[in-house]
């Protein structure tokens, strides 16, 4: 598999929310604005990047029946630093994160592509998986967020598009994380069946 | 009173699969049949108490004795996870029948990230103590059930259903519980 | 390269050096960032200070004091001087009265109660509906606005509770709990302040109570 397919799979082929269902607490959770889901898609990346980077160069090393808690461990504190910077660096954004940032490390994506990719590829491989897988997975986010602000408050990114008197205001609530999402796979999924 | 208050919070008003979004894979998982979701709400009830009462004294006697809350995620997380192996064997040994009804569903709670949650939502309570902990996570096991097997209730009789070929599956499942979120709406306020 | 096997040695040893890695980036991290968070945290805080009682030239955070409320709330209260002269106080005030849950607010009261200016700090009120306090109670819209209104001499609650503010359409009771924690700040600082008239607040008091 040449290096741009192993990029690009992640965004449509095997998106991490559009096919295959990972990293739906998330997914779910903080995208009621575009903002919100754009940085978690981003925090999700990097821990995505940096895991599949050191898991491929320690993989030697790692004895087979350790293999799994020496991941959590390498994840962990790649979670633990991206909290620790957030909150550094963008306050707002790590408030209305919250508790989803911690929460990074029990994200199936994330010691999905450990286990079954980073272990078994080389170094630029697996950088290349988690950036792409990571990117999707923002994408993902970054779409349904926008919906939902859109559709809730007649907003895009903050920006005002229409007076959020006319709002669907159940978008933003918790039923419409459920309710868009389930709509946004359906028509992934009439997409993908045309093309 | 308070612990009555904390039960309601935790099952209906804050649920913590439909309005905090906590546990979504295996809602989504293992919700086709009502007997597999009574199996793994065993297990979560199970796993989900014992982790916050050990959660809890590490948090206590370990991280904030010494300064290294910065640590929690890590520890948790390791603590969660031999945990989960640890009540595996020993269910294994003590009890086969207990495991012969969970044990399937074990595995699958590392990654659940309602363990997780709830465990460091229990040590945000104000004046946070061990009991109030304990009916804490139970009362979020509760809820999680009620959530999983009403779901998986609704998606037997969906099995029957004629439903748009484009809908099937995922998409119809995630509407149907986005529905339930809204009845469980009903319940905010009353807190 | 060969794989490292799994003998009891290897991987206890492969356990170990892993968690003294992360654990010493970590703490090496945490070094790093400890400034900047507490930076972060002062700044917000600066900010909203600066939001609600506005042109101060002291630093408020360093004369900071507290005053426990009727209700058992710990206020945080920063005194806004000027020349050295009383200009404003900052009133960290809460509530327990929300929709689900505490509202934190900050409110800005001039030495004589005058409300300047507020802002929200914490809530979980319904996204859509008693988010809108944030902003609701500043506009020029009906009978919205509460700055420039006194909590005593105005009788801030809501007309449904016979008083003179609109409530946010659809969020009566996100805000009744907001007018009550501004009733919480008034009360807690005027009776606290001898120079300063002691609050009767009985209109005010039913208003949150109902």
């Amino acid at each position: 598999m040449n290096q741009w397919n192993n990029f690009s799979k992640g965004f449509f082929k095997e998106n991490a929310v559009f096919t295959l269902l990972l990293g739906m607490c998330p997914t779910l959770g903080v995208t009621s604005s575009a903002i919100d889901g754009l940085g978690m898609g981003l925090a999700t990346t990097f821990v995505l990047v940096m895991s599949n980077l050191v898991v491929a160069l320690i993989k030697n090393f790692i004895p087979d029946k350790v293999r799994i808690p020496s991941f959590i461990v390498v994840i962990a504190t790649f979670v633990t630093i991206v909290e620790m910077t957030m909150q550094a660096y963008v306050p707002a954004l790590f408030d209305s994160l919250g508790l989803f940032i911690p929460l990074i490390v029990v994200n199936c994506l994330v010691l999905g592509r450990a286990e079954a990719f980073a272990s078994k590829n080389n170094l630029g491989s697996s950088i290349v998986d988690g950036l792409g897988m990571g990117l999707g997975f923002a994408m993902a986010l970054t779409m349904l967020g926008s919906i939902r602000e859109l559709l809730g408050s007649g907003k895009l990114f903050g920006t005002a598009i229409y007076p959020e008197d006319y709002g669907m205001l159940v978008f933003v609530l918790a039923p419409g994380a459920f309710i868009a999402l389930g709509y946004l796979i359906a028509f992934i999924n009439q997409v993908k069946k045309e093309a | 009173m308070e612990y009555i208050l904390i039960v309601i919070s935790a099952i209906f008003v804050n649920n913590i699969v439909l309005s905090q979004f906590l546990g979504i894979c295996p809602f989504l998982g293992v919700s086709k049949k009502i007997s597999t979701g009574i199996g793994m709400t065993g297990a979560v009830t199970f796993v989900m108490v014992i982790a916050t009462i050990v959660t809890f004294f590490i948090q206590k006697a370990i991280l904030e004795p010494f300064g290294v809350q910065y640590l929690q995620t890590i520890t948790f997380i390791l603590v969660i996870a031999s945990l989960v192996q640890l009540v595996e064997i020993i269910l294994k040994k003590v009890s086969p029948p207990l495991y012969q009804a969970l044990g399937v569903f074990l595995p699958l709670i590392t990654t659940n990230c309602a363990i997780l949650g709830v465990a460091i939502l229990a040590l945000k309570l104000e004046d946070t103590n061990i009991v109030k902990s304990v009916i804490f996570a139970i009362s979020h096991a509760i809820g999680f059930g009620l959530a999983l097997i009403t779901f998986a209730g609704i998606r037997e009789q969906l099995d029957l259903m004629d439903i748009p070929k484009g809908m099937k599956g995922t998409p119809i499942a995630l509407i149907v519980a986005g529905l339930l979120a809204l009845a469980f709406m009903g319940f905010a306020g009353i807190v | 390269m060969a794989k490292t096997e799994s003998t009891l040695k290897n991987m206890v040893l492969t356990l170990l050096v892993i968690t003294c890695v992360a654990g010493a980036s970590l703490g090496f991290m945490y070094e790093l960032t400890k400034g900047p968070i507490e930076a972060a945290k002062a700044a917000k805080q600066q900010a909203a200070i600066k939001e609600v009682v506005p042109g101060f030239d002291n630093n408020p955070g360093d004369e900071m004091y507290e005053l426990t409320s009727d209700e058992g709330f710990v206020l945080k209260l920063f005194p806004a001087k000027k020349g050295g002269e009383l200009i404003g106080v900052a009133i960290e005030t809460q509530t327990n009265k929300g929709f689900s849950g505490n509202i934190k607010v900050m409110v800005g009261l001039k030495p004589d109660g005058t409300i300047i200016n507020y802002q929200v700090l914490e809530h979980k009120e319904t996204p859509g509906l008693g988010t809108k306090m944030a902003d609701w109670f500043k506009t020029d819209k009906g009978n919205q606005n509460i700055l420039g209104k006194h909590p005593k001499s105005n009788n801030l609650t809501v007309s449904k509770d016979g008083g003179e503010v609109d409530a946010i359409t659809a969020a009566t009771i996100s805000s009744r709990a907001f007018l009550d924690a501004i009733r919480v700040a008034y009360d807690t600082y005027s009776k606290n302040q001898g120079s300063q008239p002691v609050a009767s607040n009985t209109s005010v008091e039913e208003g949150g109570a109902q």
